[in-house]
């Protein structure tokens, strides 16, 4: 049975820690709203891309013939044998399950590849998710990017990235890129995606558009389109990654809010036990010493 | 004549920077600069570094430098995809000359085709700039 100053000892280790879970819950919370908000601003982006994308891509697909001369980035390298796998995860862990999901969709993409005879290959963002990555298939991975968006996310860091894999597209090192990253859905809930980057795949125009087909068909390009498409392609494959990036942030804040959040709750509730221990030991060393100071009396 | 306005949009990855109704947007397109009233036809353009001048009525209201992109013109809307924006009244001319002269000798220094390539690029985006200054200061 421990002593008493055991036990004390034991329950202001508990509190302390319990202080610090619950600051870094209100940290993790105060840069979640910063992340979502960042994540909001670029929306109209986004928004705006999808629109043009789609206008452009209507307008080359309506003319049928000539797709042949579209860039590599759209129609891939005819080939899927090589794939890349962009994994998004966090520097920093005590987040939960945050990264130790999107590694095991990792395991599970690579595992599937090898199963149909093609090749992976690993560039990961994030030390945490190389660090886990690193024992089994540490000769797959072939760059990583360590302190993204510290301290705070800008749109150089995507493109840092997305450098790297055009770099790596043009020089033939792989066929079909993918990010695997957590996808915001609540604070509670983060959900791994797989997104296709290389070859984009072309937005479907949508037929149901009011009044639409009018407006499309006399879009006029300057200059043609072919040209547009192999200027935006690249810096829309950075802004995919950019996207990709701001959810994971969000993501990884969420995380380690509920993961800090269950450990101030239990931190709490072993205080309590704890708590209820000291008292009882407290209570039987007096017991003892009463019945010890009585039967000596008796023994007179 | 000039009543109908145009909705114009500025917009980076990161945020919304601009959207308000002008006279007149005039935008440094791949193929030169041309000028957009409300009810333009529709038309997709890349955007080379310069500067994006809006007016109302024959006045210039504000002239924002853009280091390229693309723009989507409406007959209601004129939106210009940005990935950095500043205004050119911010600019500092001998800071910019210091660029062009910097860049000017990354250029010659550069070792790898890919050195000179970004250098000769961001030599490019400072003698826009230049080109951005000087074009306010003689329109004043």
């Amino acid at each position: 049975m421990p002593s008493l100053k055991d036990l004390k000892n034991r329950i202001a280790s508990v509190q302390s820690t319990r202080k610090i879970t619950s600051a870094m819950k209100m940290v993790a919370a105060s840069k979640l709203r910063r992340a979502q908000e960042q994540a909001e601003s670029s929306r109209p982006y986004a928004e705006r891309m999808d629109r043009m994308l789609e206008s452009l891509a209507s307008d080359i697909l309506g003319k049928g013939a000539e797709s042949h001369g579209l860039p590599k980035l759209i129609t891939g390298s005819g080939a899927d044998k090589v794939q890349l796998l962009l994994v998004v995860t966090s520097d920093r862990g005590l987040c939960g399950g945050f990264n130790s999901t999107i590694v095991r969709e990792t395991r599970r993409i690579i595992r599937a590849n090898e199963a149909e005879g093609k090749t992976t290959k690993l560039l990961c963002v994030g030390r945490k998710g190389r660090d886990q990555l690193r024992r089994d298939y540490g000769s797959m991975i072939i760059h990583y990017f360590e302190d993204i968006g510290r301290p705070r996310l800008s749109f150089a860091d995507a493109r840092t990235i997305s450098n790297k894999v055009l770099e790596l597209f043009d020089a033939g090192e792989f066929d079909v890129a993918h990010v695997v990253y957590n996808k915001f859905k609540s604070v509670i809930a983060q959900v791994v995606t797989l997104q296709q980057l290389v070859p984009l795949a072309p937005p479907k125009p949508k037929d149901d558009v009011i009044g639409g087909d009018a407006l499309k068909v006399s879009i006029e390009f300057e200059p043609e389109e072919q040209v547009i498409l192999a200027d935006l392609l690249p810096r829309n494959l950075a802004f995919q990654i950019f996207r990709s990036l701001l959810e994971s942030a969000a993501s990884e804040q969420g995380a380690r809010m509920a993961a800090m959040d269950n450990a101030t709750r239990n931190a709490g509730e072993m205080i309590q036990k704890l708590t209820l221990n000291y008292n009882r030991t407290r209570q039987a060393v007096i017991t003892k010493e009463l019945i010890e100071i009585i039967s000596g009396a008796e023994a007179l | 004549m000039m009543s109908e306005k145009i909705e114009f949009e500025l917009v980076s990855p990161e945020e919304l920077l601009i959207s308000r109704p002008v006279d007149m947007v005039v935008v440094p397109g791949g193929e030169g600069y041309y000028g957009v009233l409300a009810g333009h036809i529709p038309m997709i353009t890349t955007v080379r570094p310069g500067a994006i001048a809006t007016y109302e009525g024959s006045q210039v209201t504000d002239r924002i430098f853009v280091s390229g992109g693309f723009a989507e013109v409406t007959g209601e809307r004129v939106t210009v995809l940005v990935e950095g924006a500043l205004k050119v009244s911010s600019l500092d001319r001998a800071k910019v000359e210091q660029e062009i002269k910097n860049f000017g000798e990354d250029v010659e220094d550069a070792k790898t085709e890919d050195e000179r390539k970004t250098a000769a690029h961001n030599l490019g985006i400072a003698q826009a700039k230049l080109i951005a200054i000087q074009d306010a200061a003689s329109t004043h």
